[in-house]
């Protein structure tokens, strides 16, 4: 079992990797925005059957991702002019824009799957050539992670930052934050667009449903980036360098489920266990396991002095 | 330098909760005026405040600053000709972000935010200083983020941070009401250093009359959403506590003087 682990291994980092992408993206919306988007789990599938439909039809596969990445931004607009426009709620504007999506997707697609081979076409990743794609994902991603380091040290990405740390000082300060609100929903998603566009390649389709639970993984791999290396990782680049490693760890902890005999059908109840658990670690180590704990401690401490003291009188 | 002309602002019409806070308020503010504003709970001041900053709409009347008329203007657009410090000390910076890059945002207030950099280390040089200013031992922490600091520290920075461009208008909101006794002095003798090296005009907020007599050449007081009481120059040095306090009995029938007032 621990050999077929290993052998599953260089998948898991390729698909970490890929995901990373998407993780970048929700660490923008979820961590900096302070805006859980759900926009994701559609704009994903767009990003994938963008390139496909595109690849397919003879486009470069560079110029694919780049058009992923437009088509993904298009739907972060949406859901930012949701929001920011009329008034709807950040959750729901992203449901919305996620569900509308998936007859977009089928528009652009022309059915619910349409298959891709890296025989025919000159794909930038495919799991028939797993190193090769490891590396190309890892260099998109430091590209991506050095651009972004970049655009968050400017006035406009600190003016970003600075909306979703506190909003009423930044409109203080003059900065429309609805403006930030929709230009870090439309980078985002351009980001996920990008990971949907080398995951349908990977895998070598693009199908409408390949979104579903997106959102649940980008935020497993931020958390779990975040609890195991929130402490160390202080520099914003590193950060982002957490996210993604904390989609490969995810991508592993799926092997390994996988390896112990479970259907990949019971995956979606484990990522949702992964992501509850994940989440629950910061708010629980914060907060009352820590208090109560003292708590127990200083009753139990307490009683043992006054035994003491009983038998010292005694 | 400010106007506001018979500004009107209910919240929650025609429900239960219905409050109105402002009813045709006028005042005039003159450039350099240090205004102080007193007046019970619920008499409009923070209402007021914000009103010019743009936080709500109005429902009539209107407001300019200088010859411009920002009555319609959103929040973001107005803040160019503002500072403002706010109750809350978490109000006015950004917790998460360090000393410097807050300062690097208030000194952008009122400027387009392109690609430039979001902070150069020549205006590193400059916050050093202005820090220096506050004898808070800041210029020691510029990478520190700002939610590791002390109310009291947070809330020297966001006056700094209101004063970094000069603004227009300096509006404080009760900016030392949630701080202990020794700080709010000190965040006080700040402002007060502040306001007139850069002769600022400025309107304060405060429950604490002494203050509210001491600071500034002009004191009004508000009540039921008007202003009805409006001193300045001699007469205003003149004013004692008691004097503050029998006028609000006045046009209160008594109640007005809460202890919070008294005691202060």
């Amino acid at each position: 079992m621990i050999s077929s682990l290993i052998n599953a291994l260089p998948g898991s980092v390729a698909q970490g990797l890929i995901w990373g992408i998407l993780a970048i993206g929700v660490y923008i919306t979820f961590k900096v925005l302070d805006y859980a988007d759900l926009t994701v789990d559609g704009s994903i599938a767009t990003g994938g059957a963008v390139a496909v439909m595109c690849i397919l039809n003879g486009t470069n596969p560079y110029i694919a991702l780049l058009l992923a990445f437009g088509a993904g931004m298009l739907a972060g607009l949406v859901t930012g002019i949701f929001h920011t426009v009329f008034g709807i709620p950040t959750i729901l504007s992203g449901i919305l824009t996620q569900l509308g999506l998936y007859s977009i997707n089928m528009r652009i697609l022309g059915k619910s799957n349409q298959a891709i081979s890296v025989d025919e076409f000159a794909l930038n990743v495919s799991l028939r050539y797993i190193p090769e794609s490891c590396i190309n994902t890892g260099i998109f991603c430091l590209v991506i992670i050095l651009l972004l380091y970049w655009f968050f040290g400017t006035e406009l990405g600190a003016a970003v930052r600075a909306t979703g740390c506190n909003e009423r000082m930044a409109k203080a300060q003059g900065i429309n934050t609805s403006a930030q609100k929709v230009l870090g929903l439309v980078l985002s998603n351009g980001l996920v667009g990008v990971s949907g566009a080398l995951y349908a390649q990977y895998q070598g389709s693009a199908d409408v449903n390949m979104g579903r639970g997106a959102i649940v993984i980008g935020l497993a791999a931020v958390i779990i980036g975040d609890v195991i290396f929130g402490k160390m990782f202080r520099n914003f680049a590193l950060r982002m360098v957490a996210s993604v490693i904390g989609a490969i760890i995810y991508f592993i902890a799926i092997a390994i489920v996988l390896q112990l005999g479970f259907s990949t059908n019971d995956l979606k109840l484990f990522s949702a266990l992964i992501v509850a658990i994940f989440l629950a670690i910061p708010y629980l180590k914060s907060k009352n396991v820590r208090k109560i704990l003292k708590k127990k401690m200083e009753k139990i401490r307490k009683r043992l002095n006054r035994r003491k003291g009983e038998k010292a009188n005694a | 330098m400010l106007k506001i002309e018979k500004v009107f602002k209910t919240f929650n019409p025609g429900t239960i909760n219905e409050k109105k806070a402002l009813t045709g308020v006028e005042l005039t503010l003159n450039e350099g005026d240090f205004v102080t504003v007193i007046g019970g709970n619920g008499a409009g001041k923070s209402t007021i405040l914000n009103m010019i900053a743009g936080v709500y709409p109005v429902d009539a009347g209107k407001i300019w600053i200088d010859d411009v008329e920002v009555t319609d203007l959103p929040e973001h657009k107005r803040a160019k000709y503002l500072g403002r410090v706010f109750q809350d000390p978490m109000t006015g910076t950004a917790g998460d972000m360090n000393i410097e890059e807050n300062l690097a945002i208030a000194a952008r207030r009122g400027k387009k935010r392109f690609l430039g950099w979001g902070i150069t280390n020549k205006e590193k040089e400059n916050y050093k200083e202005q820090l220096k200013m506050l004898d808070l031992g800041l210029e020691e922490r510029m990478t520190a983020k700002v939610g590791l600091l002390s109310g009291g520290q947070r809330q020297a920075l966001t006056l700094l941070m209101a004063s970094l461009k000069k603004p227009k208008l300096l509006l404080l909101d009760e900016h030392t009401a949630a701080l202990d006794p020794k700080t709010a002095k000190k965040v006080l003798d700040l402002t007060e250093e502040i306001v007139a090296r850069d002769h600022l005009t400025t309107l304060m907020i405060t429950h604490n009359m002494k203050d509210a007599i001491r600071l500034g050449n002009r004191l009004i007081m508000m009540h039921e959403g008007k202003v009805i009481y409006d001193v300045s120059g001699e007469e205003k040095k003149n004013l004692k506590v008691a004097d503050l306090l029998a006028k609000f009995e006045e046009v209160s029938g008594g109640e007005f003087a809460n202890d919070r007032m008294i005691l202060s």
